[in-house]
């Protein structure tokens, strides 16, 4: 591809100089959920009729559904509703200033060591800053391969046979009332096929998909591991991502075909006034691998219970989550993990950390069908505490109807000791560092999982945010 | 000897922190640059509590008297202070740190070390780990485990001298750490903080022990024996001795009123 070209999809040419093209108009939906903002949606993104019918019907299942009592409070939530904008086109989202970007924000990004023009884009102010090369041979690469990457509008336009295949079928509209919230107004997100045998050696980044729209509050990604691929795709990053919108609820579906081994990795890090409450979901065939690695910062409230449905012999599915939850923050996470056949085997690995008045929660399922002789679960979860304030709770639910299985569940609490703390200051470093120390400890065995420069920047904000954790 | 004591400590009282619970009832003691000191006393004397005391240890709170380190006084620093200025305290017991390998433990105990601003250089602190861990005769690996985390006895202790060895203090507070070693741990340790003070010999050293045995590798100049909170005699190792050889007994129980 020519460079020029090149520029042009990144789509610098538009920004590089701060205006947006006045050719595009603003386009924004009325406040508020209704038959006419979903039809107004699928208008705009010039949809086939199947998905307007499937958005409508979602729309109706939504309606139908009450708000869910259980987890995190959401009646703060539920009196806004009909204050938000369920759609805005992204590109008139850019329209934001610099300016407008809270002064904390930047601070962080400063102490992160992010580049200006970086930053601009973290703070959705500028375009996606992006290494042309490293990207464009990527690209090809995952063009020779026959590996799709695209956003998921793209993805329905450009392959409707596969999308229309899986859309939907791990996460039905009816799963809860965010998903079909979802289904109804979905926009942005990305659409990943991996074909039958092809193993990436460099992971996915959403990062990289630098065309049409950036992850939106209604992103909707689907994610198909064909037969014996292998791949690893990242979502996110750890800079904390600035938005004016306080809602988030995402669906992520990802099919992991027979013999597959597919790993989703994302670390989240939202601004503190925002509701995220995403629904994510692996349906695992036989022998096949789905590994989440969550990772969850920031937020009022997060609600994300990463799944594995363990439906062919022999499948596993692995599950690990940080979350961390400063003052005013709760947390509420976890995984479910679902054994559906025999000899399916799983483990979830949670870690939380509550600071100051932060509360978090692990709330996990594991359920054993009836017949899937041989299950094997372990779960793990651990939670640090920081301060006599913070809080931490466990939910977990076990469900099994089948006798010959196997399932551990271990739980512990610790709170940052006097002594650990007395020992590190013992040896020079302040009460602050040490702190930092102790919780970069406690998160090490999934900090280690992650792509080193996730893992050092992970370690960093952790630092960032154990400040001011003394006192 | 002329001049004046690396540490100086007058009538030094401390309780526990929460309770009404006094230990340290008017402790003098002085320590010159390059000497070696031994307390040794009874369980309860209150002589773990003085090395505690003397590194900031948030469970005593001092009650009266004061502590110099080089003519500054020291019971109003931060534990972290008291390091920085060139304090160490070997602990009895110590602490897991799970999923902090020694090595970085150390990185960011040395980076704090320093001045504001300065900035640790890696390839520097690889060099000076390795040296440290040659001259204590231990395997490179032991620096990736995780701090003191399923450690057995001896190996906690040595972490605490390779730690010694690492951030060289001016003044090493060595709290019981021959106790829970058998006689093969004790001389490695030992010969460690030996290695040490031959290398730099100005490294002051007050040993707390409840045996004699420790006394037998590393000499002491002085030995004072704690009793009920106070020093109620010194002299030189020929005071640990005789205590070896006749016990406490005679002290806890002859010990004058209102001294």
């Amino acid at each position: 591809m020519p460079q020029n070209e090149v520029i042009q999809g990144l789509e610098l040419d538009e920004y590089k100089y701060g205006f947006v093209d006045e050719e595009k108009h603003v386009f924004r939906t009325q406040p508020g959920l209704s038959e006419e903002v979903v039809r107004q949606i699928s208008a705009q993104k010039e949809e086939p009729e199947w998905m307007l019918e499937f958005r409508l019907k979602a729309l109706q299942i939504y309606e139908s559904k009450p708000m869910p009592t259980w987890g995190g409070d959401l009646s703060k939530l539920e009196e806004t509703l009909d204050e938000i904008y369920f759609y805005v086109r992204p590109q008139d989202r850019m329209e934001r200033s610099w300016d407008d970007v809270p002064e904390n924000i930047k601070n962080t990004f400063e102490r992160l060591g992010i580049p200006e023009a970086e930053q601009k884009v973290l703070a959705g102010v500028g375009a996606q800053y992006e290494s042309e090369m490293v990207y464009h041979s990527l690209k090809e690469e995952w063009e020779s391969k026959g590996v799709i990457f695209d956003s998921i509008e793209d993805g329905l336009k450009n392959h409707p046979e596969l999308f229309r295949k899986y859309f939907g079928t791990v996460i039905p509209s009816a799963d809860n009332k965010f998903s079909a919230m979802n289904s109804a107004v979905w926009s942005g997100g990305s659409f990943v096929y991996i074909p039958k045998g092809v193993e990436l050696e460099t992971p996915l980044q959403a990062y990289f998909r630098v065309n049409q729209e950036r992850m939106g509050q209604f992103e909707r990604t689907l994610i198909i591991a064909d037969e014996g691929s292998r791949a690893h795709y990242i979502e996110g990053c750890t800079a904390p991502t600035y938005s004016t919108e306080s809602f988030h609820s995402g669906v992520i579906e990802i099919v992991v075909n027979r013999g597959a081994h597919f790993r989703y990795t994302t670390i989240q890090n939202w601004s503190n006034n925002m509701y995220n409450l995403v629904t994510q979901r692996a349906l695992v065939h036989e022998h096949a691998t789905m590994e989440w690695l969550d990772g969850n910062l920031g937020s009022k409230l997060t609600m994300k219970y990463p799944s594995c449905y363990l439906v062919g012999e022999g499948a596993h599915g692995n599950i690990l989550s940080i979350a961390y939850a400063g003052d005013g923050q709760h947390q509420d996470t976890g995984g479910k993990v679902i054994h559906a056949a025999p000899r399916t085997t799983s483990s979830i690995v949670s870690k939380s950390i509550s600071k100051g008045t932060g509360r978090s929660s692990y709330r996990g399922l594991c359920k054993v069908y009836d017949g899937a002789v041989g299950a094997k679960s372990n779960v793990e979860c651990d939670a640090l505490l920081i301060n006599e304030t913070s809080r931490t709770d466990t939910y977990p639910y076990i469900e099994i109807e089948e006798k010959r299985s196997n399932i551990g569940h271990e739980a512990t609490v610790s709170k940052v000791g006097d002594e650990q703390l007395f020992y590190l200051m013992s040896r020079g470093m302040s009460e602050e560092e040490a702190m930092a120390l102790i919780v970069r400890g406690f998160i090490e065995p999934i900090a280690k999982q992650l792509p080193l420069e996730y893992a050092v920047e992970l370690n960093r904000l952790i630092e960032l945010e154990m400040e001011g954790s003394v006192g | 000897m002329s001049t004046s004591p690396i540490l100086k400590i007058e009538n030094l009282h401390a309780k526990v922190a929460d309770e009404d619970l006094e230990i340290l009832k008017g402790v003098d003691l002085s320590l010159h640059e390059g000497e070696i000191h031994a307390i040794m006393g009874p369980n309860g004397s209150g002589k773990s509590t003085l090395a505690k005391v003397l590194a900031g240890h948030p469970g005593y709170e001092v009650t009266g008297g004061t502590a110099t380190f080089k003519g500054e006084e020291i019971l109003e620093l931060e534990p972290d202070e008291r390091s920085q200025a060139g304090i160490f305290l070997a602990f009895q017991y110590p602490v897991e740190i799970p999923g902090v390998s020694i090595a970085n433990f150390l990185r960011t105990a040395l980076q704090a070390h320093l001045e504001e601003g300065e900035e640790l250089d890696l390839f520097d602190f690889q060099d000076l780990l390795l040296d440290r861990m040659k001259l204590l005769d231990m395997d490179p690996v032991f620096a990736e485990r995780p701090v003191n985390d399923g450690f057995s006895g001896g190996e906690k202790k040595r972490n605490e001298i390779l730690q010694m060895a690492c951030l060289k203090p001016a003044l090493a507070l060595m709290d019981e750490t021959d106790s829970g070693l058998d006689i093969d741990a004790l001389k490695i340790v030992a010969n460690g903080v030996n290695k040490l003070r031959e290398e730099n010999p100005e490294m002051t050293v007050l040993l707390i022990t409840h045996y004699q045995r420790l006394l037998n590798y590393i000499k002491p100049d002085h030995v004072h024996v704690m009793v009920d909170g106070r020093i109620v005699r010194s002299g030189g190792p020929e005071v640990a001795l005789q205590l070896e050889e006749e016990g406490y007994k005679d002290w806890t129980e002859t010990e004058p009123a209102g001294a």
